[in-house]
């Protein structure tokens, strides 16, 4: 896997692009503060921002709010996983289920899960259980959908070769089955995971509960562009980390262990 | 057929807990629909085929002439529409590992490494450990690929996996061996090599085999009977017993005036078939 040294310089100037283009976003953004062309509460400075974060971090506000937010995520999130693969075997396995749910499922796919809030406090009152509730919504569907393609995909001969081996039921599915669909299902995990976190963010600034969507209606309501800003860069920065380093590692390590990594690579140009 | 379970007459891949025993095959008038609405395929009609116990029978035909659905019948992976397929004189239900089939294409578990690809079976028989990786040492240098044990699939050129699916196939010791074109996409050398040991392993073992190819110098080198099938929907044609002695060779002089007499009853189905 030597790679060539145009690729790498290739990579260099890519990279070099990278800082230069943030460097003089940076640079003009504290070009224009410094200008003072408008109020503050209006166009904040960087190194207002800089000061928010160190003191959202330092007071003690974004610590408790990033837990609470992460705290719920995890739980609808689990609820949607567990919930979601069962559903997609079920969508797989059994055709008239896929048939009749298969199609409410599609049809509410295309519904934001926001849309779910004002039902979820209908149901559940203005509690955390609504707003997990959100969350499990935007996670679900997109978790079942692509467990089902993968287990329906599972090419023909695997499953012949290892029933011919002797493997049925339980053994058939967790031994042939579910390894075939994984890179499918981990594609759909990663998806599911960004809906979740945008409807989180979405419930959260709907609906007062300690976390980071409700510092951000904490600094709209103080007029504190600068604390605005600030939690944005934190809630990019927890997205970033999560979807494009954890979920993107995870898939691209069982992509390359199910050898499927150069078309991931191919697509990604 | 019993295997003493003292080391000289048990090959260390050959475990003594073997349910290896003989079978025959037998299919008897039998019929495979392949149809969806507004299209129907007969893909066997009125198909008849005796291997005996033991026997290694090669089945070469023109392309989409039913070989593939032969050996899945055989293998209990499909159910005949009409006639009777048995093994040992039993009707055959569904799969079983007494009856391997090597497929066509690679079905080599890709997120598996070789190794486990190869143990895949014997650890659903709940064969102990230490055994098992025996077993799979000594299948993995029968085909050379000892030092990929530790590779995953992906990593192996296609007659490279052919040879893991062999081992996989060998592992199960099954009493019958279906083969589908296996050896179609190796080089000249492997492809030889892997001629002779099965018929290595066919000679000491007593499988019951058929094998399928479209290399006709190929089925008269392994069979003992080549059998020649008509186009779609295929019938056994002629048959022809081959009594040269063991291990052949694919230059063997004896090889060529017989295949070139099978070739003559090919030609004219593959050619009408194109
Ligand atoms: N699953 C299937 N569905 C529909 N038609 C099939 C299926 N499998 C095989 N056939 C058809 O049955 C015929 C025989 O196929 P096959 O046994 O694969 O032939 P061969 O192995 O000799 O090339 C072909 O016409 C093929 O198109
Ligand atoms: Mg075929």
């Amino acid at each position: 896997m030597a790679e060539g040294g145009a690729a790498r310089r290739g990579r260099m100037s890519v990279r070099l692009q990278q800082v230069l283009f943030f460097g003089a976003l940076l640079g003009s953004w504290w070009l224009l503060g410094a200008l003072r062309i408008w109020p503050r509460y209006i166009f904040p400075t960087p190194d207002g921002v800089a000061e928010s974060i160190t003191r959202g971090f330092g007071g003690g506000s974004y610590l408790p709010a990033i837990l609470g937010s992460l705290k719920r995520l995890a739980w609808g999130y689990s609820i949607a996983l567990a919930g979601g693969t069962v559903t997609g075997f079920l969508l797989a396995r059994i055709n008239w289920f896929k048939n009749t749910f298969g199609l409410l499922v599609l049809g509410l796919q295309t519904l934001p899960s926001i849309c779910w809030l004002p039902l979820a406090i209908l149901w559940f009152g203005l509690s955390e259980k609504a707003i997990v509730f959100v969350v499990v919504m935007g996670a679900f569907l997109s978790i079942a959908l692509a467990t089902e393609d993968g287990i329906r995909n599972t090419p023909r001969v695997f499953v012949q070769a290892a029933r011919n081996m002797g493997a049925n039921g339980i053994r058939l599915y967790s031994s042939v089955i579910l390894p075939s669909a994984l890179p499918t299902i981990v594609t759909g995990m990663k998806l599911g995971w960004s809906f979740a976190w945008r409807s989180l963010m979405a419930g959260e600034l709907l609906y007062a509960v300690p976390g980071l969507g409700y510092l951000l209606m904490m600094g709209r309501e103080l007029n504190d562009m600068p604390a605005v800003v600030a939690v944005i860069l934190v809630i990019v920065l927890i997205g970033l980390l999560t979807d494009k380093v954890i979920f993107a590692v995870a898939e691209r390590a069982v992509r390359a262990r199910w050898g499927l990594q150069k078309r991931a690579e191919a697509k990604q140009q | 057929m019993t295997y003493p379970s003292s080391n000289r007459f048990c090959p260390a891949w050959r475990s003594p807990l073997s349910r290896s025993r003989e079978l025959d095959l037998e299919l008897r008038g039998v019929s495979r629909v392949f149809s969806r609405p507004g299209h129907r395929v007969d893909a066997l009609d009125g198909f008849d085929l005796s291997v005996a116990s033991g026997e290694f029978v090669c089945l070469v035909g023109p392309s989409g002439c039913g070989k593939t659905t032969v050996l899945h019948l055989l293998a209990g992976l499909e159910q005949a529409t009409a006639g009777t397929v048995t093994a040992g004189g039993i009707p055959v239900t569904g799969p079983d590992p007494s009856r391997i089939l090597l497929f066509q294409e690679s079905a080599l578990f890709p997120w598996l490494t070789v190794a486990a690809n190869v143990e895949f079976g014997l650890k659903l028989r709940k064969m102990p450990a230490p055994e098992r990786h025996r077993r799979v040492d000594a299948l993995l240098r029968m085909v050379h690929l000892e030092r990929f044990a530790a590779s995953w699939v992906h990593e192996l050129s296609g007659g490279m996996k052919q040879r893991a699916a062999l081992a996989r196939a060998l592992a199960m010791d099954p009493a019958v061996l279906l083969l589908d074109e296996p050896f179609g996409a190796l080089d000249a050398i492997t492809r030889d090599r892997l001629h002779a040991e099965l018929q290595e392993i066919w000679m000491r073992d007593a499988k019951t085999v058929v094998f399928v190819t479209h290399n006709v110098r190929e089925a008269v080198v392994l069979g003992d009977r080549v059998l020649v099938m008509s186009q779609s929907p295929g019938r056994i044609l002629s048959s022809y017993r081959v009594d040269l002695p063991r291990p052949r060779h694919m230059e063997d002089p004896g090889i060529i005036p017989l295949a070139t007499q099978v070739l003559r009853d090919l030609v004219p189905e593959t050619a009408a078939n194109g």
